[in-house]
């Protein structure tokens, strides 16, 4: 049961809705505001009892009463509440929530759909400008490339996960640096670290996986319907790395200009060391990433166990210093 | 319980909203039936103050005031018309269409919450926002940093705050006071530009370094924003490392995918110098010198740097020290 305060809040919308259509449907009213029927059925009960006041005969509000009889294919009809008949203002976070939303949307857009949000954008600003004055400049969103890059391959996979339809990629595996192609059945689009990704079961690794877009070079929706796949939704909040069976647990140890990596990645545990750098265990599920994110910290990171890690970044440095040496 | 209490505020602001004059708390006692039936004048007092409260949480601009100045018995509440309705607002439909689309833009619960309480009310208003349209890009923003939602409240409210902060290379974070003037999102991360209270200029945070809560100190609006200040000028000014140089690499096909998508232009090795095939030539622009080399050196023996020599000197000197 919801709270008073939403209830009033929904209905402080609803009134407006209703007097601003001649009749509305039941089973529409509830998909309009995001709950069931019998809530809605609910909330016009409560305006039984409101009206102007002294709340005599000609003073409440006219609920038409078809839709409680009619389960879902009910008519509702509003009226005698004109006081009511707009809704309340946009609040400041309500306005810049979407002014916000808008304006990262425009960043990305071809110029041909950018004048459409640039006249909705003059027209919101306009309507919100007394109740929140600073709505608009205070906050700006610089949408990365990549993820601007991806979004149209994001809608189509939406799209795809909407449609259970089962999807051909081109995908670029960084840890092994090839390119391969396979079939998935999508789950999800999700965003995290700044990337958008794409959950699904990939028929070539037969497990789950998940497909960073800027990596994807080619994705085709396919006619086959993709296979179901009862496994729970996935939550990216604590970052993106799920521990495996094959995981090789490394320690390794940071200098001071490479102490970021103990926040970016999940570490099992960490020591500080003298020299303000740490010590730290890290789960890693394939060898040839953490070679390589200790050459990127080169010479600030160093692998401490186990040794044949060690080895395998000492033998990538050398190889790369050999271009140098030719 | 929660119809009666609906029923309650409801006749509440009907009561408030319809008067042209401040209403006195005698004739609210009288207009409201619940009000009415309270055993005592605290009683009722203390149930209209929790209401008022309610309907202000809500957004509702109640006001309290007097017609006539004079006379403090006339004291009332009420709430203004222009101030509570929505401004007239005509949406084409291509514009109703873009805006129903930014319904998706956010992943963050609170303002997710936000944008679609927002549409709801602008559909409340007439407006149809839910058509298919045209070609426009939905990003996807996302702020699952724990510092957000304070940071984001103070930068709408004008609001002072404190938070300890954690600097790249820094063991323990450092208290600072800011007044915030905006968030910028840049690279698919959070930063908060403002005020440093106590180095006395404009300085830039990044959110996933805020440790510990955010902390607000003072009334909201007690400070202004520096008129003309431009968030994203202001914020590539204070990163202070954009773009510096382009750098000239061979790269192995089908290899070092990062730098490619990064490369302003690209083409076949017009010279193969040790007889090897297969290698490309790109030009790819750079901000940092010493993240940039990080990113060639995780690419391994897939790329070689040719120009310019600092990054190529750079590039020897840390794989000699993983050697030594």
């Amino acid at each position: 049961m919801s709270s008073a305060r939403d209830q009033v809040n929904r209905l402080l919308a609803l009134v407006p809705y209703l007097q601003s259509h001649e009749e509305v449907r039941l089973d529409d009213a509830a998909a309009a505001f995001g709950v069931t029927p019998a809530q809605i059925v609910r909330d016009l009960q409560v305006l039984w009892f409101c009206g102007l006041p002294g709340l005599g005969p000609g003073d409440m509000i006219d609920v038409d009463m078809d839709a409680f009889e009619d389960e879902g294919d009910g008519v509702i009809r509003l009226s005698n509440a004109d006081y009511l008949s707009r809704p309340l203002r946009l609040g400041s976070t309500e306005a810049s929530a979407l002014i916000v939303a808008l304006r990262a949307m425009r960043e990305g857009s071809p110029e041909s759909s950018r004048d459409a949000i640039d006249r909705a954008l003059a027209k919101l600003e306009d309507a919100t400008a007394d109740g929140a004055p600073e709505a608009s400049a205070s906050a700006v969103v610089e949408v990365p490339p990549h993820v601007l890059a991806t979004a149209p391959t994001a809608a189509m996979l939406e799209e795809a996960v909407r449609g259970g339809h089962a999807v051909r990629l081109t995908y670029f595996v960084p840890s092994r640096d090839e390119t391969t192609e396979r079939v998935v059945d999508p789950l999800a689009v999700l965003v995290a670290e700044g990337h958008t990704y794409l959950d699904a079961w990939c028929h070539l690794a037969e497990a789950r996986r998940l497909f960073r877009l800027d990596r994807v070079s080619a994705a085709e929706v396919l006619e086959e319907p993709a296979a179901r796949h009862h496994v729970p939704s996935r939550d990216l909040s604590d970052g993106l790395f799920e521990p495996g069976p094959d995981d090789v647990v490394a320690t390794v140890r940071l200098a001071a200009p490479a102490r970021w990596v103990a926040e970016y990645y999940p570490v099992e545990s960490s020591r500080e060391l003298a020299d303000h750098g740490l010590e730290v265990t890290l789960r890693v599920g394939d060898p040839q990433w953490l070679v390589r994110l200790v050459l990127r910290l080169a010479p600030h990171a160093a692998v401490v166990s186990p040794s044949e890690l060690a080895e395998r970044v000492a033998a990538a440095a050398g190889a790369t210093l050999e271009r140098y040496r030719s | 319980m929660t119809a009666n209490k609906s029923e309650r505020l409801l006749n509440l602001l009907i009561l408030l909203l319809v008067s042209r004059t401040y209403v006195s708390k005698d004739k609210i006692r009288d207009a409201v039936e619940e009000y009415r039936q309270q055993s005592s004048r605290e009683a009722f007092e203390k149930m209209f103050e929790r209401d008022k409260d309610e309907l202000r949480a809500l957004g509702i601009p109640v006001e309290h005031g007097s017609a006539d100045a004079y006379f403090d018995d006339e004291h009332g509440y009420r709430v203004a018309r222009d101030a509570f309705e929505l401004p007239d607002l005509q949406l084409e439909p291509d514009e109703a269409a873009v805006v129903g689309l930014a319904a998706r833009v956010w992943q963050h619960a609170g303002l997710a919450s936000a944008t679609s309480q927002a549409l709801l009310k602008l559909k409340a208003a007439g407006i149809e926002t839910d058509r298919e349209v045209l070609d426009v890009v939905q990003p996807r923003l996302v702020a699952d940093e724990p510092s957000f939602d304070a940071l984001w409240q103070a930068t709408q409210t004008r609001t002072e705050v404190s938070f300890d902060y954690r600097r790249a290379s820094a063991m323990t974070p450092s208290p600072r006071r800011l007044q915030p003037w905006g968030m910028v999102s840049a690279l698919g991360r959070w930063y908060v530009v403002g005020h440093d209270v106590d180095r006395g200029e404009p300085r830039l945070f990044r959110l996933s370094r805020v440790s510990g809560d955010v902390v607000a100190h003072g009334a909201p609006g007690s400070y202004a924003v520096p008129e003309g200040t431009d968030l994203r000028a202001l914020t590539r000014e204070l990163q202070r490392d954009r773009a510096v140089g382009t750098a000239v690499l061979r790269l192995r096909a089908d290899a070092a995918h990062d730098l490619r998508r990064r490369a302003s232009s690209i083409g076949p090795d017009p010279d193969p110098h040790d007889g090897t095939e297969g290698w490309d030539r790109a030009e790819v622009p750079f901000a940092n010198l010493d993240q940039f080399a990080g990113e060639v050196l995780a690419a391994l023996d897939a790329v070689e740097v040719l120009e310019p020599a600092e990054l190529r000197d750079v590039v020897v000197a840390r794989l000699e020290g993983v050697l030594a």
